[in-house]
């Protein structure tokens, strides 16, 4: 149990690469960058975690109450947001593939090469 | 490279990268078993330095706002790079497609909740530095609650309320505003994002000092970044349904 | 605290931010005017920044939070020269961009100033950065708007591939930054670099340190495009905006390397010695030097052929950060300047070439470009200085590392980065004598595929008056050449270095407000071995590229001799730059395995 979340860190990471690496569809590939990007979260926040710990909010709980690192949450905060933005702007250039390339496939879209 | 090389290629290397994660891993506090001092001395600081009974928010946009400013600036470049790369190649000045909601449900749901959605969003807002929430969660929620309006109507009602100049105003102002109370405290001689603010009495809606400001900045911000998303993004999915416009 | 130092990050954001806000309510030209007044206030700010912390470095403390016993409670920028430098030369070669692209991008309002200059903002605050995860917002956001502006002109299936494979493999190194950083505040319970290095130093590195140094260096190599990250930044700097390309191409991409050099010297150098590391980043940055040159040459598309020309540089400049010395870190601070100024010359040049033309071509513009000599000379006049003409900046840069070297006992690493620059300065030299002198012949079977249509319809380019079109070009030119000539420069260099080599005195100083005793500057002159390397280039580069007019002149002997050794090879490394974003990712996590694997080897 002591390692656990840090395996499955690794796991969802290495995972998420593989699911980009054969991707035939864009939306699949998306979905795999958020899925791999998922796995720092799970990183951050088990790194952070103290057992026992409450939530680093001291409302209606005295002060130096056992709590967990509030600065991994705050990365992961931080992390989400980029997540959102990357995956806005991949959809949005997979719409433009859809209409004017006519392929999702990002094996099929390949007009570059040498 | 065919798919086959390929996925072998990956399959060494992944297996390279999956030792070495496991070897760092190895090297780790366990699960639990945390000490660094960072996260221990603001949750002991924090709500006696700030007034804040949220730790979060305090590091968020206190101990590491610098930080906030270029989140919220990465929201904020993405919806213009998403406007750029959707709105270049569409043509302007079309009429704005109906795309009525049809389905009863669809709409009754739409209308019972919108309200709700919106006033949820603002208190999720306005107690960010108090319980868990934030300018960044509640930002969402109201987004959402205008999304619930294009369910509740149609394209065009939806279009009606979010006109893209006031978004763009919002949006603008959500990000500039917060450089702006940072450029504040230079001006009255402190650091960049130093506090301006009483700091009050923690648990209330007035502590924090700059915070409430801040957070209400970055609630503006994000409410406006996801609204033009939606907006560009829905009228993407109007273009296609149109059939006076539908591409050859 | 200085209160000039945030303002290269402020002035610019703030500006997006009033930009998009007004935009709708203020007109097209002024938006534009009031973006390249803003980025030319960013650019006389840094430039007073590198004088001001010229003694000592400049520490700020972001909301006044000062780090209490020797723990940073918020977040740092520190202002030394070098980073006070990349920031001036960003917001150059943006001013430039700006000016240049006047009435460019008139169908996207104010999107294309707005996104320009958040770019800006971003990459001062990057090169300024004190603060790991600091340094991977900035990081972000720089890529962010990196994606959507190479993605301009999406409806041709270039862009749309570019920016794809951009975004999609930035974003995997991205993810590697965190993990890496992860693993280091798990550890040390710190993000400030400074603080780090002060918990890892004098300790044993053991898997989570080298792995956490990996992931960070293989992530800013993802950015930096060294071979093997490298793939995506061919397939996107060819298809960007030429404006865009300025800034790609001129800085973002040796960013990337400059972090690797300040995460080594303040993080890690005190627990992961020089001698070991040293053989490992010299081997990547000698492939890439080589890769990218080779690859330039087979390029007839002038965009991609200066892409790769940018891969070849950012090799040169890691084996100077490899060298993992004084003289090195100082020969990459000069060559990063002098070598981003002088690309950004050479693409303005191409774009007044794509405008005038509607072509980007080299066998299809042979001798059109008479028509347009200042685009010529300064084309020509950055390909020389890529070549290490004495005594301009490349050379100077060069002979930094040759010294450097030498003394290392790896003298064979100066020929092999002559060699480089042969390679990619005489590509550039020889698309120079095609163009503008119409020399060469007009088929070449050797290059690679024909290219499509040029994707640059800027709006109406019979309304743009022909200065605004070459004063960027010729200035960007004559700083990068000319900035050899600032007194004692690489005498500055050479100081600046020391500071950032001394990580405990650094350390001291930033966690506990103890300022080191101001150093001289030593005076330097480059070495009778270092005026031989560079005239042996410039005239090998010169010769190369005569050899790639005039290769099917040669005795029909040779030539079958040269292709039954050569033509595998080729038809090999074409077809690993195969546009496909899964290939792309494969390669990238082979990178970082090796990486790892060969820093596991050499420090155990």
């Amino acid at each position: 149990m002591s390692y656990l979340p840090f395996v499955l860190a690794a796991w969802i990471f290495l995972v998420g690469i593989f699911g980009i690496v054969r991707s035939r569809h864009f939306i699949h590939l998306v979905v795999c960058l958020s899925l791999t990007q998922s796995s720092t979260y799970v990183l951050l926040l088990s790194i952070g975690y103290v057992k026992h710990g409450g939530a680093p909010i001291f409302k209606d709980v005295p002060l130096g109450t056992k709590a967990v690192d509030p600065v991994v949450q705050a990365l992961t905060l931080t992390d989400i947001v980029v997540s959102v933005t990357v995956a806005a702007l991949l959809l949005a250039l997979a719409i433009q593939a859809k209409k004017h390339a006519k392929t999702m496939n990002p094996d099929e879209l390949r007009p570059v090469r040498g | 490279m065919t798919r086959r090389v390929r996925l072998a290629l990956f399959g060494v290397a992944a297996c390279g990268l999956a030792a070495l994660l496991l070897w760092s891993i190895t090297g780790l506090p366990k699960f639990g078993d945390y000490h660094g001092a960072y996260g221990k001395i603001l949750n002991k600081r924090a709500p006696q330095e700030r007034q804040t009974s949220n730790v979060v928010a305090a590091v968020v946009f206190d101990y590491r706002g610098f930080d906030t400013m270029g989140e919220e600036l990465i929201l904020f470049a993405a919806v213009m790079g998403v406007a750029m790369l959707l709105r270049e190649p569409r043509e302007e000045e079309a009429p704005v497609p109906e795309d009525p909601v049809r389905s009863d449900a669809l709409r009754a749901f739409g209308v019972s909740f919108a309200g709700a959605t919106l006033v949820l969003g603002l208190w999720i807002v306005a107690h960010g530095y108090v319980t868990p929430g934030g300018g960044f969660q509640g930002g969402v929620v109201l987004a959402a609650a205008f999304l619930l309006v294009w369910l509740a109507g149609s394209y065009r009602a939806y279009r009606g309320l979010a006109r893209a100049p006031f978004v763009e105003l919002a949006e603008g102002s959500g990000a500039g505003g917060y450089v702006v109370i940072g450029l504040c405290a230079l001006l009255i001689g402190d650091a960049f994002l130093h506090n301006l603010l009483p700091y009050g009495v923690a648990g209330k809606l007035s502590s924090g000092g700059s915070i409430p400001l801040l957070n209400w900045a970055s609630g503006l911000e994000v409410t406006a970044a996801f609204v033009l998303l939606f907006n560009e993004f829905l009228s993407e999915r109007a273009v296609l349904i149109d059939p006076t416009r539908r591409p050859s | 605290m200085d209160v000039l130092v945030p303002l290269p990050v402020a002035i610019p954001l703030l500006t997006a931010a009033a930009l998009t806000a007004f935009g709708y309510w203020c007109g097209r030209r002024l938006d534009d005017l009031i973006a390249i007044v803003a980025t030319a206030a960013t650019l006389v700010i840094s430039l007073l920044l590198v004088f001001r912390s010229n003694d000592h470095d400049l520490v700020y403390w972001f909301g006044g939070w000062k780090p209490s016993n020797g723990v940073a409670l918020g977040i740092s920028f520190t202002v030394d020269p070098g980073g006070a430098a990349v920031a001036t030369l960003v917001a150059t070669l943006a001013l430039a961009a700006l000016v240049f692209s006047w009435r460019y991008f008139d169908e996207v309002g104010t999107l294309f100033p707005v996104l320009m200059l958040v770019f800006v903002g971003a990459m001062c605050g990057f090169a300024l950065a004190g603060d790991l995860f600091n340094l991977f917002v900035w990081f972000e956001l720089m890529s962010v708007v990196a994606y959507a502006l190479t993605g301009y002109g999406v409806e041709h299936a270039g862009p749309l591939e570019g920016a794809i494979n951009f975004a999609v493999t930035n974003s995997v190194g991205s993810f590697c930054i965190l993990f890496g950083i992860g693993f280091l505040y798990a550890r040390t319970g710190a993000l400030n670099l400074a603080q780090i290095g002060e918990a890892l130093a004098g300790r044993h590195a053991d898997g989570l340190v080298i792995v956490a140094f990996t992931l960070l260096v293989g992530g800013f190599m993802t950015k930096a495009g060294a071979v093997p990250f490298h793939f995506w930044l061919s397939d996107a700097y060819a298809v960007a905006p030429v404006p865009v390309c300025i800034l790609l191409a001129g800085v973002m991409s040796d960013l990337g390397l400059h972090a690797i050099a300040r995460i080594y010297w303040t993080g890690f150098s005190g627990t992961l010695t020089a001698g070991d590391i040293r053989p490992v980043l010299i081997g990547f940055g000698l492939v890439t030097a080589i890769m990218g040159g080779f690859m330039c040459f087979l390029q007839r598309d002038l965009k991609r052929m200066l892409a790769f020309a940018t891969i070849s540089n950012i090799g040169a400049v890691l084996v100077g950060i490899a060298l993992l010395t004084r003289s090195g870190l100082a020969s990459s601070i000069v060559y990063l300047n002098t070598n981003g100024l002088l690309r950004g010359a050479a693409f303005v040049a191409v774009g007044i070439l794509v405008r005038r033309f509607k072509s980007g071509d080299e066998l299809d513009l042979r001798g059109r470009g008479r028509r347009a000599p200042i685009a010529g000379v300064v084309f020509a006049a950055a390909g020389l200085g890529l070549a290490l003409l004495p005594p301009f900046g490349p050379f100077l840069a060069n002979a930094l590392v040759v010294d450097s070297a030498d003394t290392l006992g790896y003298g064979w690493v100066p020929p092999v980065l002559a060699l480089a620059a042969v390679l990619s300065a005489g590509t550039i030299l020889r698309a120079a004598a095609r163009i503008f002198g119409g020399l060469g012949e007009a088929k070449d079977p050797l290059f690679s595929h024909e290219p499509e249509e040029s994707q640059e319809e800027p709006t109406d380019t019979r309304r743009v008056s022909q200065p605004l079109l070459w004063i960027p070009a010729a200035a960007l030119a004559l700083v990068g050449l000319g900035l050899v000539f600032v007194p004692e420069l690489a005498g500055h260099a050479l100081r600046n270095a020391g500071r950032l080599v001394d990580r405990s005195a650094h350390a001291r100083e930033l966690l506990h407000g103890v300022p080191p005793p101001p150093a001289p500057a030593p005076s330097y002159s480059p070495s009778a071995a270092a005026y031989a390397y560079g005239v042996a280039s410039t005239l090998g580069a010169l010769a190369f590229a005569a050899f790639g007019l005039y290769r099917r002149r040669l005795p029909i002997v040779l030539r079958r001799a040269a292709a039954r050794v050569a033509d595998r090879p080729v038809a090999g490394l074409k077809a690993l730059h195969s546009g496909v974003v899964g290939d792309y990712v494969a390669w990238l996590t082979a990178g970082i395995a090796v990486l790892g694997g060969a820093v596991a080897v050499v420090v155990r």
